[in-house]
């Protein structure tokens, strides 16, 4: 039965993910003379790399402690607190972690860089140091912990703590000794996440970091594309995977170590309005810090998407190809219908793939499914750039030539999703309680509908939270669409980053305009998902 | 025999929890495992229904060895110790739950849920959400719950244990008599002695993993086994004891004994009820350490003059009962002195 549901996700990762980087990773390290490990070594004993290695790691490292410290409270505030608004504001944190990376990098140059926002009131300038990278990082990663943290607080007992508090302990201890505990897999998962992407961080980096700050993403790429010096960027790819390895077996360590059964409640039931002085002033805080990390971004996005008389012009300029000087053949508008076909494919394949595979893993077992839970996650830690190079060298031959298939790029996007999939349903799906499936089991259903019965109806709402995370990522994801995305089937992310590499006014403030399109897309779905999940609450 | 255990054990790690169970369950047959915490009863009946495997031994069910039979095609019943009803689903959608698994038609389904809440004395309530309901209640669904599919076999895991004790002591006899309606085959585990006296026609007293007597009610009661049956049912008054003849040499005297007894080393159990007072010169003299108000008598404690003899339980007419601090002679009376095994 388990084998079963294995098979799928496994044939899935086999074909789509290590048959392409392995092929990408042969090219580097094989000439026709055979193989050449000796390249690892020449390679990592340059000087330059290992400064890129060095700024990666403590970079990636800042960066989730950073976001961590801002997004926590926030997390808190999601889950504990009714505030009017809420269901907006969730959705708000969220339509950041969507954006093409590019456009991230742009917002934030906007705002810390040159003639910005912050040097225009102040004369202060950021996007020479390190504080610009991290704060687009933060900027990123904030909705990661507050739906991966704040989904699970917000079903936590408060009753577990209140028991505390007669107990004796105070109100701090009674948070870190039975909330913490039972937060901490999914504290750990979020920074898991955030470390991956901060690690492998690609499109801000290239933009606020300039020539003195590149990650390991960041050089596999100019190597890939601008060198040409496929070898180096084998062997930096090779880093890459096994330091997102390492990463990813002390995490599953630690989340085997602290994974229990929870006591999950209906989050209806937790919230609350704030109450007293202190609650109204940590709400107070965490909005303001929204306001000012998230939403002012944003906003200066959307600023510069005005023409200069502060009209639509850019708007208009999209909904015809000659209006780019030759850089489509098609409308830039058309991008956006591109999109949401290739996202809501992604969507389906991720959700089934990763669905299977949470699914299968929730009857935790042996070495061999454990490996899996983490093999799932490699994805994350895999640079995009090698895999959608490694999808147009590895799948052009019958019976896998899927080049000129439009599936390619969904299939590329759900690869991306799948980690999300698992990480989401996984806390839920092991904290129902076995027992319930025992009591299905013993009134006569077989494993597979015990699943359906039992366990489904109980973690709709992370299913919901999942897709939307899927659907997230797959509009978003840049590094492997743009290897594989046709030139008359652009994605959003790739049409503004085409864009955004063409001189001149206009086409810059096409691309601001599109990225508020792809911004207003995410905010809507977002919505309407926050829709789904309330209004279907009482159904069960 | 509906059920049959044939030398069942189960080992976690080095802990076995059942060590050879040898068990039978008749046809309509009532019967009770009790026993304290940690003694193997859930282990038990988790093996029966089939959600643990046995490490050796075999269950069969109406004659088959069930152990490539899976939990969900047993066709037994198992009411968990706390209920597990589906937290999604409504009174109805727990209640049909196991005929829907059994494929059985909407409307057939709806009449045997409103049969089955009727049977369990809740009316009506389908509806209702399971979060809202008391513990009784709870309960009551918990119950439809594993009889609406009518398993062979109805398995109870401390039924009654989070409830008070006027509804436990209501519902006991409800339930007795709703399975002798029914004909219901049923395999219940405890640890409340009351509950399961109330409810058997068959007891199973378990320690750490193995039997240590089975029998009717009235006969575990009357004649324990060994000391442990006899510490678990309360009784405390067990003493080492020398017989010859019809009578024995204890730390308390010299008691009598049912005659027949082979003489040699014995473990002595004498009922409180068995221990009469008097003047401190008729019997073993003995100062009153205290008194337990227990409803229709009193348990008197009796600390013995001879200081290292133990402390020895009386029971006494509530106008009968000493002062604490009183000094009185206790006597024995033979038919309530019982050699254990």
């Amino acid at each position: 039965m388990r084998g079963a549901l294995v098979l799928l996700p496994a044939a899935f990762f086999a074909v789509f993910f290590a048959y392409p980087v392995a092929t990408i990773v042969g090219r580097g390290l094989r000439t026709d003379a055979g193989w050449r490990p000796g390249r690892l070594g020449e390679v990592l004993a340059r000087p330059e790399v290992l400064d890129v290695l060095w700024f990666t790691t403590w970079q990636a490292l800042a960066s989730t402690a950073l976001t961590l410290l801002v997004a926590l409270p926030g997390a808190y505030v999601f889950a504990r607190f009714d505030f009017p608004g809420k269901q907006a504001l969730r959705a708000v944190v969220t339509v950041p972690f969507v954006l093409p990376t590019v456009v991230v990098g742009t917002a934030f140059l906007a705002l810390l860089g040159r003639g910005g926002l912050l040097d225009g009131l102040w004369g202060v300038r950021l996007d020479t140091t390190v504080w610009a990278i991290l704060l687009a990082h933060v900027f990123f990663n904030y909705a990661v912990v507050v739906r991966t943290v704040g989904g699970l607080w917000a079903q936590l007992d408060p009753r577990q703590e209140e028991a505390a508090r007669v107990l004796g302990a105070s109100r701090l201890t009674a948070w870190r000794r039975v909330t913490l505990p039972a937060l901490g897999p999914a504290v750990a998962a979020a920074a898991l996440m955030v470390f991956l992407f901060t690690y492998t961080s690609f499109g801000v980096v290239v933009i606020l970091g300039g020539p003195a700050y590149r990650t390991l993403e960041a050089e596999i790429y100019r190597q890939t594309a601008q060198l040409l010096d496929l070898p180096t960027a084998a062997v930096l790819t090779l880093v890459q995977f096994a330091a997102a390895a390492a990463v990813l077996a002390v995490h599953a360590r630690t989340v085997r170590r602290r994974e229990t059964a929870l006591r999950l409640v209906d989050p209806a039931g937790t919230a609350h309005r704030p109450r007293g002085a202190g609650q109204w002033a940590l709400l107070g805080g965490v909005l303001a810090s929204i306001a000012l990390l998230l939403v002012l971004p944003l906003g200066v996005l959307v600023a510069r998407s005005l023409d200069a008389s502060g009209g639509l012009g850019f708007y208009r300029a999209l909904r015809s190809a000659e209006a780019s000087g030759g850089t489509f053949v098609v409308p830039p508008l058309e991008a956006v219908r591109n999109s949401l076909e290739f996202a809501f494919a992604a969507t389906a394949i991720a959700v089934t793939v990763g669905g299977l595979a949470a699914a299968a893993l929730t009857r935790r077992a042996g070495r061999l499914v454990r490996g899996f839970d983490a093999l799932l996650m490699l994805p994350l830690g895999v640079s995009a750039v090698t895999v959608g190079f490694g999808f147009l060298v590895a799948l052009d031959e019958p019976p896998l030539d899927l080049r000129s298939s439009w599936i390619l790029v969904p299939l590329a996007q759900a690869l991306v999703g799948v980690p999300f999939v698992v990480r989401t349903m996984l806390p839920v799906l092991r904290a129902v309680d076995v027992r319930l499936r025992e009591a299905a089991a013993v009134l006569g259903a077989s494993p597979l509908r015990a699943w359906r019965e039992v366990d489904l109806p109980m973690v709709r709402r992370a299913l919901f939270v999942a897709a939307g995370f899927a659907f997230a990522v797959s509009l978003g994801e840049f590094g492997a669409t743009v290897f594989i995305a046709r030139a008359d089937h652009p994605t959003l992310p790739v049409a503004v980053a085409r864009l955004l590499g063409r001189p001149g006014e206009l086409n810059y403030g096409q691309a601001m305009a599109l990225s508020t399109i792809l911004m207003a897309v995410c905010a809507v779905a977002l919505l309407l998902l926050e829709r789904v999940r309330t209004d279907r609450k009482g159904e069960f | 025999m509906l059920l049959r255990l044939e030398g069942v054990t189960v080992r976690f790690g080095t802990r076995t929890a059942l060590d050879a169970v040898d068990l039978t369950v008749g046809e309509h047959e009532t019967v009770c495992v009790l026993g304290p915490s940690g003694s193997g009863k859930s282990t038990l009946l988790r093996v029966v229904a089939g959600l643990l495997r046995a490490d050796a031994g075999r269950v069969l069910l109406a004659g088959a060895d069930q152990a490539r039979v899976p939990v969900h095609r047993r066709g037994v019943g198992l009411m968990f110790q706390d209920h597990q009803l589906f937290p999604q689903r409504d009174v109805a959608g727990n209640v049909a739950f196991g005929l829907r698994m059994r494929g059985v038609p909407r409307a057939e389904r709806a009449a045997r849920v409103a049969d089955l809440l009727d049977l369990v004395g809740l009316p009506g309530a389908e509806r209702r959400s399971v979060a809202a309901l008391s513990g009784g209640e709870q309960q009551r669904v918990a119950l439809a719950r594993a009889l609406a599919p009518n398993p062979r076999l109805l398995m109870l895991d401390e039924p009654l244990g989070q409830l008070d004790r006027g509804l436990r002591e209501r519902l006991v006899t409800e339930l007795r008599g709703l399975f002798h309606r029914l004909g219901t085959t049923v395999l219940a585990v405890t640890h409340d002695q009351a509950e399961a006296f109330a409810l058997a026609d068959r007891v199973v007293v378990m320690d750490e993993g193995r039997i240590a007597q089975a029998g009717t009610p009235l006969e575990v009661w009357q004649r324990p086994a060994s000391e442990f049956v006899a510490r678990f049912l309360g009784f405390d008054n067990v003493v080492a004891a020398t017989v010859s003849g019809d009578a024995a040499d204890t730390v308390w005297g010299r008691l009598p004994v049912p005659p027949g007894t082979p003489p040699g080393a014995a473990r002595l159990l004498v009922r409180p009820a068995g221990v009469r007072l008097g003047a401190p010169a008729d019997g073993l003299r003995c100062t009153v350490e205290g008194r337990t108000f227990r409803g229709h008598h009193v348990a008197v404690l009796l600390r013995p003059a001879d200081t290292d003899a133990p402390v020895l339980e009386a029971e006494c007419a509530l106008r009968d009962a000493p002062e604490e601090g009183a000094v009185v002679g206790a006597a024995f009376v033979p038919d309530e002195v019982v050699v254990l095994g």
